[in-house]
Formats: structure tokens, C-alpha cells, sequence
């Protein structure tokens, strides 16, 4: 219309020098560079190249400088495309704080019949008057719930042992429900349990109120017994037979497992993976061990150095790998939140790693006697005679005074990477988050100190090695994607719809 | 296909546009909308009221107080329900069939766009009052359409018409999936993307393509500064007011080679389109200017091709294949291949006769009859693999 012509390419660029956005770097090692912007985009360069970047030096016209280009880690014109769509995608990678806290613990019971040497909780064998969570306290608890501006939230039922509590179970799902219909807020419940307790009348109750069931399953026989104790030294099948039992009444995806990696386990990754596995589970979370509670009295016994974890990990991931090349889809849930992070552009909320950290403002902990607690850990600390994190009572506080708590806001300031000593230069920034109670609980500071930090280490690590791993192989590309989509291969290969 | 016959006319001081009918209409049951379309039929006695009546017999003296065009050839196409335009100067358009899958309305011949491979190139032409027409040509539509594609030229260039246009065919057609192909340009301008979000029109999705992660080759292949600016701003501002959005990218030598990082791109930062398309170029308008700068066998870049598909797939987008042939394509990407051409426009090679995949297969765009991929082979044997090398799933 304007032209009867066509316009050379030269017309259409910019001609103008081009300016750096924020990034992270490191080195990755094979002389390359690995840079990764704030909403998570990454490249591999070599050193030469990232040299020319930084320093304007880089050929306009080569692919690499394309690739920062459209990646945005560099603009070139006076468009405001780059800031949009890199702001569009930062808001996107945060909107899990939309809705502020969403996952609400209740502790309806300490007392629990395992005594595991690891217990992060400081579990309690009898006075069920004191140990309990009483009605009135639950109903105050769930106040608080509703007052959250979550349209979703989750309600999980934790101990102890929550089933020796059932009443109180019943109570707060009902009122709930109740409630939530009134609020229009969707609500999801899950119980934590060991299934011990497992009968008729409480799964047929679980069924008809929707109640997923979340349970521990430490490895086969051998393993389990010898982490999770209890009288009769039959944890190990009861939990099986539980999950049998829950898979048939609620079904298939209605129960999950969590495995908690002790000095033995470590020893063992490939006998734990096939247990999941012969249990009929398609994933596992390989879960270092806490340092709480018992944990650290019994430290020398059943804990390790953070190295041993991550090399645990490595073993476990690379049969978890083999066994998905060979046609089993099995996934390892950590990795596919951090993949989920590195791979796509949208949002992952984690209480335990995120930035700022979940305590309070994604998840707060209701434990039996009303006192109110940032995380789960923050109870732990508690029971352990340290209340550092105790941010109010269901009895006497208001959910102003809770959830506007001046340690809530401290602890929220205090947990972004982004201005985290050690953090706020890492390449893997992007990726990880902080928790402000770990480092409390591990180093004596909200903010700690991260060259000592095993959370640092673990999760640098193991960032570290997902990134390596997904760059030196395209069947492990395929076998990432296929968990981060919750797919298995062959549905993202021949199965594709017709 | 022809869509197209020529007659003589008799009282056609202005154009028509009605509905055919073969079996008449009672009087009273709106016949101003029909058109009286008598194949070998003897003239009925009564042709009083209608919009127009088509007869293929030499003149037609038993209608001289309707509209006539008499002595067409070639009219077996039309049927009942299909709207046509008649000319003064005896031309029969069809501009709506029923029973075809592949209704459209070209809204205007303008565009503010003048892509390289443009296949229906701009015209310098003020249309914006055929607004009426298409309105006119809604009301006729049958109700139970399918889909309708709104098209160009440029549709959103008649603006406050554009969004007329899709409220309207919300009221007349409220089953009719509506599919705009459009560059989105105009929705840098958030009011508009805003406005037509508030139309709320229940199954409505616009066509918009991006050739590139870089803004200056989408720039140079759209032949406009700043496109890719509006048109990325665009995709967002729909995305916004809930407007779903296609991506289409159109596959030919200036864009295959950072297929996929554009892939990558797409995924990143529109990851809510409702689809991607990546398509093949057809051999019409433009590309003839610039065929030396676009052509690309397209078993040329089945490599990058394989490898953008798969990226869209695994990030969890609906990843399509348009205007490809089996045969030229990776067995593995077949089941992202659809048969996308619109059936008048749609042909086979004779090559293909004893082709086993036929029936599967898209074909070819009429304009290919000329220029199309050297390796397009009959394919004998379904089970073999072929193209082997080029996988990358």
C-alpha cells in the first residue's frame, strides 16, 4: 500500500549499538560460560564469546548474538519489546505469591506410635490431653484460614501421628467445607500419615470428603524397618498395606509417598527407586533429612555430610534415567521443580525453595496448642525449646497480627536471592530460592552464610548437574520434558494426537 | 475449483447478494433473501418476490419484474443455501457455500503489511463499505456453519467495522467457530485487543503469524518497521482480554533457519497460544517476485523443522503442521500434519495416483501444480521409515 517496492534487509535493522540486560554467569566448565537472565532464560557460550558479549565486541550478525538477543540478555533498539515481554515473564515466574498463603498445616496431634531416631518433629508417646489439638483451637485455627486471600488452599494434616486424632480431622473438614462453600474458596486436603492406624471407617470417610493421603515409604523392608521403628518392627508393612488398601478405596493418584534419606539409605538408591516402583508409584522425592528434632540428637547415627546426600542423589537419578530410557516413566520430583524452573516459563511455588521464602506468606503451620508458626520447620524449632518463629496464638492474636507479623516481614526481606549475600551473583538465581528458617535452624541467622550452607550446596549442585545432564544428551532432553509435562516419552513421541 | 459463472443480465441495475434456492419459496417466507435458481427446470409460474432468479436457458422473457441473469454455463456448483453476489455485468459470485468446510469472508483487499510471500497481495482500494456486504452476507449464512474464516487483506484495518463484523456473526452465527487470520498489529493499541475481548465471542481465534525470534527478519519479511513490535505486544494484549490466539509461521529460506530458537521463543513468551502453525509457503502472489530469495525445497529443512516441532510439543503447545506432503515429511512429525487446504484450492499430483498415504495426506495448494518439492514420490510402502536421519523426537 505505502510501497510499490520491497525493502532490503539493512532497512529493517536497528544499526544502533547494542546494551546489556541483567544476567548471572558462571563457569560451566569445557571452557564455557553459562549465563542465565532473571526470568530464568540460560545459555552456554564460550569463554570467547561471552568475552566478545560483554565487552560489545560481539558480531551482530552471528547466531550467538541472535540467540542473547531474542533470549534477552542484550537489546539493540529503542523498542520496548524487550522490557515488556521480560517483564511480562518475571510477573509470571512470581504469581505463585498471588493469593499470599495457601498451604495451612495442622498439627492435630503430637503423639505418635513410630519412634523414628530422625523425627523432625520431637514426636510425644503419651498425654493425649496435652498432646492434642483441641476443638476450640481448631476452629480458631480455621478463622485464620479463611481470613487468607487465597481463592485455593490447601488444609494438610500433620503430627505426629494425625490419625490418632481423628476426631479432630473430621471436625476441621467439615467446618471446611462449610465454610469454603460460603467463601467460595476451593479447598484440597491432604493427611500425612504412617496408615498404621488405617481402617474401614476412616478410609471410607477420607473417600467421601475427597482427602488425598500423602505417607512415608523409606526403601523395601530392610531399610524402612530400620529407619521407622515401632513395636513390632512392622512399619514397613503396614505402610504397604495401606497404600494398597487407599490406592484400591480412593484411587490410583490418591496417595503419594515421601522418602527421608538416612547414613543407610545412601547405600541403597537403586533397592529404594525399585520399592516405589514395585509399590506401583511413577515418582519419588529424594529427600535429604531434616535437621530437626531427633534428627540432631541422633545425628551421628543417622545423618551425613551434604556430599554424600548429593552424590546419593547422582547414583539414584542416573538409575532413575536408565530406567526411563528403558521404557519405564519414573520421575524424580525435585528435579522436575527445578527442570520445571530451568525449562519453562511458568510459575512454581515451593514453600521450602522459593524467593522470598514460603513462611508464612505461602504456607503457616497450626500447631496443636494454637500457637502459629511460619513453616514446619519453625514448629520443630519450637518443640526443641526455641519459639524464634512462633508468630502468634490462634488464642488471643489476630490475623493482623499474625500474618502482619514484623518477623514475617523481616524473615520475607531477608529471603530474597536476589540481595542475598551469595546469591544475589549466582548463575543459578533464577532457579533456587531461600529458607530463611533452615538457615535459622542450621547456622544461627536468618540469612546465613552460604559457602558453609548445605542447603546452598544441595541445591547448587543439583541444579548444577540437571543443567549439565539435559546438555549432553537429547534422550535425557526428551525424558526431562517428559516429566516436567507429566508425560510418558512415548505419549511425547509416536503418541502425539492424531 | 470454480467458484465463478458468467450470464446475461437483465434488470441488474446494482449488485445482488441472496440466498439460492432450487426448490422455491413460498411467498411470504422471505423471499427478498432468495435467489431463484432454475438449472433445466421450466420457469415457475411464480417468481414474484425474490431477490433474483439464475437460469442457465437462453433468456428468461416469462421474469421481466425480477432481476435475471439467463444463459450461465457452468453453474453445477451451486447448490441450495450457498450466497451469491450477482453483477450488473452478469458475474455469479459464490461467497458462501454450505456444504464446504472452508467459508471465508475477505473483508478488505488493504493491508498495512506487504509480506514477501504474500499470496494474496494488498491492493491500493477504498472497500471499507463492502463492511455492508459482509454483515449482509452473515445474515444469509446458515446457522449451523462450522467455522468461518475472517481474512484480507487486512481484516482489523476496518476497524470499529472489524469488530461490528465479529459481534454481528456472535448474534447470526453464535455455533460458528470463528477463525480471524489477521498480523495483529492493531492490537498494539490495548483499547482495541480490549474491545474485542468485551465482544466475548464464544468460539473465536485469531490467526497471527511471527517469522522470527529476531524483530528485524520479521521486520524484512513482513516489509514493515516496527511490525514485530506491535504484533508481539499484540499477542499479549489479546492474550490479556482472553482473546486465543493461533501463531503461525509461514516455513521458506528466510525463515527455516532459526526455526528453532523461534520455536523456543514462541514457547517463552506466548505460551498461551491455542496453537502453532508451522506452514508451508503457497506458490502464489508475491512469492513469484521474490522466489529466488524464499524458495527452499522443503525436504531442505526438515531437520529444523523436526526439531521446532518437537520443542512446541514437549513445552506443552499444540503444535500443527500446515500445507506439507507426507511424503517430503518426517514420518514421526505425520501425526502433527493436517489436511489444511481448503478444498477449492486443494490439489494431488498425478505422481500421486498410487500413493498408500493419499488419503491422509494435505496435498498440495493449486499454485504447486508448478513449483513444488523435488521429492515428492509416491509412497509404496507405509511401513518403511523414511526420510530416516532427519528425527530428532
Amino acid at each position: 500500500m505505502r510501497q510499490a517496492r520491497f525493502e532490503k534487509p539493512d532497512f529493517y535493522r536497528s544499526g544502533t549499538v547494542y546494551q546489556l540486560l541483567p544476567f548471572q554467569f558462571m563457569d560451566f566448565g569445557l571452557g564455557r560460560k553459562l549465563v542465565v537472565n532473571e526470568v530464568g532464560e540460560h545459555l552456554i557460550l564460550s569463554n570467547a564469546e561471552f568475552q566478545a558479549f560483554v565487552s560489545h565486541g560481539l558480531d551482530q550478525a552471528c547466531d550467538t548474538y541472535l540467540d542473547l538477543k531474542t533470549k534477552h540478555f542484550l537489546y539493540d533498539s529503542e523498542s520496548k519489546v524487550p522490557f515488556d515481554l521480560l517483564s511480562i515473564k518475571y510477573r509470571t515466574k512470581r504469581a505463585f505469591l498471588a493469593g499470599f498463603t495457601k498451604l495451612h498445616i495442622f498439627v492435630v496431634s503430637l503423639r505418635c506410635e513410630h519412634s523414628c531416631p530422625y523425627c523432625q518433629v520431637s514426636r510425644v508417646s503419651t498425654d493425649k490431653a496435652r498432646y492434642d489439638m483441641s476443638p476450640e483451637t481448631a476452629s480458631r485455627a480455621l478463622d485464620l484460614v479463611f481470613r487468607s486471600p487465597a481463592p485455593e488452599v490447601k488444609i494438610e494434616f500433620q503430627g505426629g501421628e494425625p490419625l490418632l486424632n481423628f476426631e479432630r480431622i473430621r471436625q476441621i473438614v467439615e467446618e471446611a467445607e462449610t465454610r469454603g462453600a460460603a467463601s467460595r474458596k476451593s479447598l484440597e486436603f491432604v493427611v500425612c500419615s504412617n496408615l498404621t492406624l488405617l481402617n474401614d471407617e476412616i478410609l471410607g470417610y477420607l473417600q467421601t470428603h475427597n482427602v488425598l493421603v500423602s505417607t512415608s515409604l523409606d526403601g523395601p523392608a530392610f531399610l524402612h524397618n530400620a529407619n521407622r521403628p515401632r513395636a513390632g518392627n512392622n512399619s514397613h508393612e503396614l505402610a504397604v498395606r495401606g497404600i494398597r488398601r487407599v490406592r484400591e478405596a480412593l484411587g490410583e493418584e490418591k496417595v503419594s509417598a515421601l522418602m527421608t534419606t538416612t547414613r543407610l539409605s545412601l547405600q541403597h538408591p537403586h533397592e529404594i527407586i525399585n520399592e516405589y516402583i514395585s509399590n506401583g508409584f511413577h515418582s519419588v522425592f529424594l529427600r535429604p533429612i531434616s535437621p530437626y528434632g531427633f534428627a540432631v540428637k541422633t545425628a551421628r547415627s543417622t545423618g551425613y555430610r551434604i556430599e554424600e546426600f548429593v552424590e546419593f542423589y547422582k547414583r539414584a537419578l542416573d538409575y532413575i534415567l536408565k530406567l526411563n530410557r528403558e521404557g519405564t516413566y519414573f520421575v524424580e520430583l525435585y528435579a522436575r521443580l527445578l527442570l520445571t524452573r530451568i525449562l519453562t516459563p511458568f510459575p512454581t511455588g515451593y514453600v521450602d525453595l522459593q524467593s522470598p521464602a514460603g513462611a508464612g506468606i505461602g504456607v503457616a503451620v497450626y500447631n496443636y496448642d494454637g500457637d502459629v508458626y511460619a513453616t514446619d520447620e519453625s514448629r520443630m524449632l519450637a518443640e526443641m525449646e526455641d519459639k524464634q518463629f512462633r508468630l502468634g496464638s490462634v488464642h488471643g492474636d489476630s490475623y493482623e497480627e499474625i500474618f502482619g507479623n514484623e518477623l514475617l516481614r523481616t524473615i520475607v526481606a531477608s529471603s530474597c536471592v536476589e540481595s542475598m549475600p551469595g546469591c544475589a551473583d549466582c548463575a543459578f538465581q533464577a532457579f533456587c530460592g531461600a529458607d530463611s528458617i533452615h538457615n535459622y535452624g542450621t547456622q544461627g541467622d536468618i540469612v546465613g552464610h552460604r559457602p558453609t550452607s548445605d542447603f546452598h550446596k544441595r541445591n547448587f549442585e543439583l541444579i548444577k548437574h540437571l543443567l549439565t545432564l539435559y546438555h549432553s544428551d537429547s534422550t535425557i532432553q526428551r525424558i526431562f520434558w517428559s516429566w516436567v509435562q507429566d508425560a510418558p516419552l512415548g505419549q511425547l513421541t509416536e503418541g502425539v494426537p492424531q | 475449483m470454480k467458484l465463478y459463472s458468467l450470464g446475461t443480465t437483465a434488470a441488474v441495475p446494482k449488485a445482488i447478494i441472496g440466498r439460492i434456492t432450487t426448490a422455491g419459496i413460498a411467498p411470504g417466507q422471505a423471499r427478498e433473501d432468495h435467489i431463484l435458481f432454475l438449472k433445466e427446470a421450466p420457469p415457475p409460474a411464480d417468481t414474484d418476490g425474490y431477490a433474483a432468479v439464475l437460469t442457465t436457458q437462453g433468456g428468461a422473457p416469462w421474469a421481466d419484474h425480477v432481476p435475471v441473469v439467463h444463459s450461465l454455463t457452468g453453474v453445477d456448483y451451486l447448490a441450495d443455501g450457498d450466497v451469491v453476489r450477482i453483477d450488473p455485468n452478469g458475474y455469479v459470485r459464490t461467497l458462501y457455500r454450505r456444504q464446504s468446510p472452508n467459508n471465508f469472508i475477505l473483508t478488505t483487499d488493504q493491508c498495512n503489511s506487504y509480506c514477501l510471500m504474500c499470496s494474496q497481495p494488498p491492493k491500493r482500494v477504498n472497500d471499507f463499505y463492502r463492511l455492508a456486504e459482509h454483515i449482509r452476507l452473515v445474515d444469509l449464512m446458515d446457522p449451523e456453519t462450522k467455522e468461518l474464516v475472517i481474512t484480507g487483506g487486512e481484516p482489523t484495518l476496518l476497524k470499529d467495522g472489524f469488530l461490528r463484523l465479529i459481534q454481528h456473526c456472535k448474534e447470526k452465527l453464535p455455533g460458528t467457530a470463528l477463525h480471524v487470520l489477521t498480523n495483529g498489529r492493531l492490537f498494539y493499541y490495548r483499547r482495541f485487543a480490549e474491545a474485542l475481548g468485551a465482544i466475548g465471542h464464544p468460539d473465536l481465534m485469531l490467526g497471527i503469524p511471527v517469522y522470527s525470534d529476531v524483530d528485524s527478519a520479521h521486520d524484512y519479511v513482513v516489509q514493515a518497521k516496527g511490525a514485530f513490535e506491535q504484533t508481539v505486544t499484540g499477542l499479549h494484549n489479546l492474550a490479556r482480554h482472553d482473546v486465543a490466539v493461533e501463531i503461525r509461521v509461514v516455513l521458506h529460506a528466510l525463515t527455516y533457519r532459526r526455526l528453532p530458537q523461534t520455536a523456543e521463543f514462541i514457547a517463552r513468551n506466548f505460551p498461551f497460544a491455542a496453537q502453532v502453525a508451522l506452514m508451508g509457503m503457497e506458490m502464489v502472489g508475491f512469492v513469484h517476485k521474490n522466489m529466488a530469495e524464499l524458495w527452499i525445497d522443503p525436504h531442505d529443512y526438515q531437520k529444523e523443522l523436526a526439531e521446532a516441532t518437537w520443542f512446541l510439543f514437549r513445552s506443552g503447545l499444540n503444535v500443527k503442521i500446515y500445507n506439507h506432503q507426507l511424503c517430503v515429511l518426517d514420518r514421526l512429525l505425520w501425526p502433527f500434519a493436517c489436511r489444511s487446504i481448503s478444498d477449492w484450492k486443494n490439489i494431488y499430483l498425478d505422481t500421486c495416483d498410487p500413493c498408500l498415504a493419499r488419503d491422509r495426506c494435505g496435498g498440495f495448494f493449486e499454485s504447486a501444480a508448478k513449483k513444488h518439492s523435488d521429492y515428492i514420490k509416491p509412497l509404496l510402502d507405509l511401513k518403511a521409515p523414511h526420510n530416516a536421519g532427519v528425527a530428532v523426537a
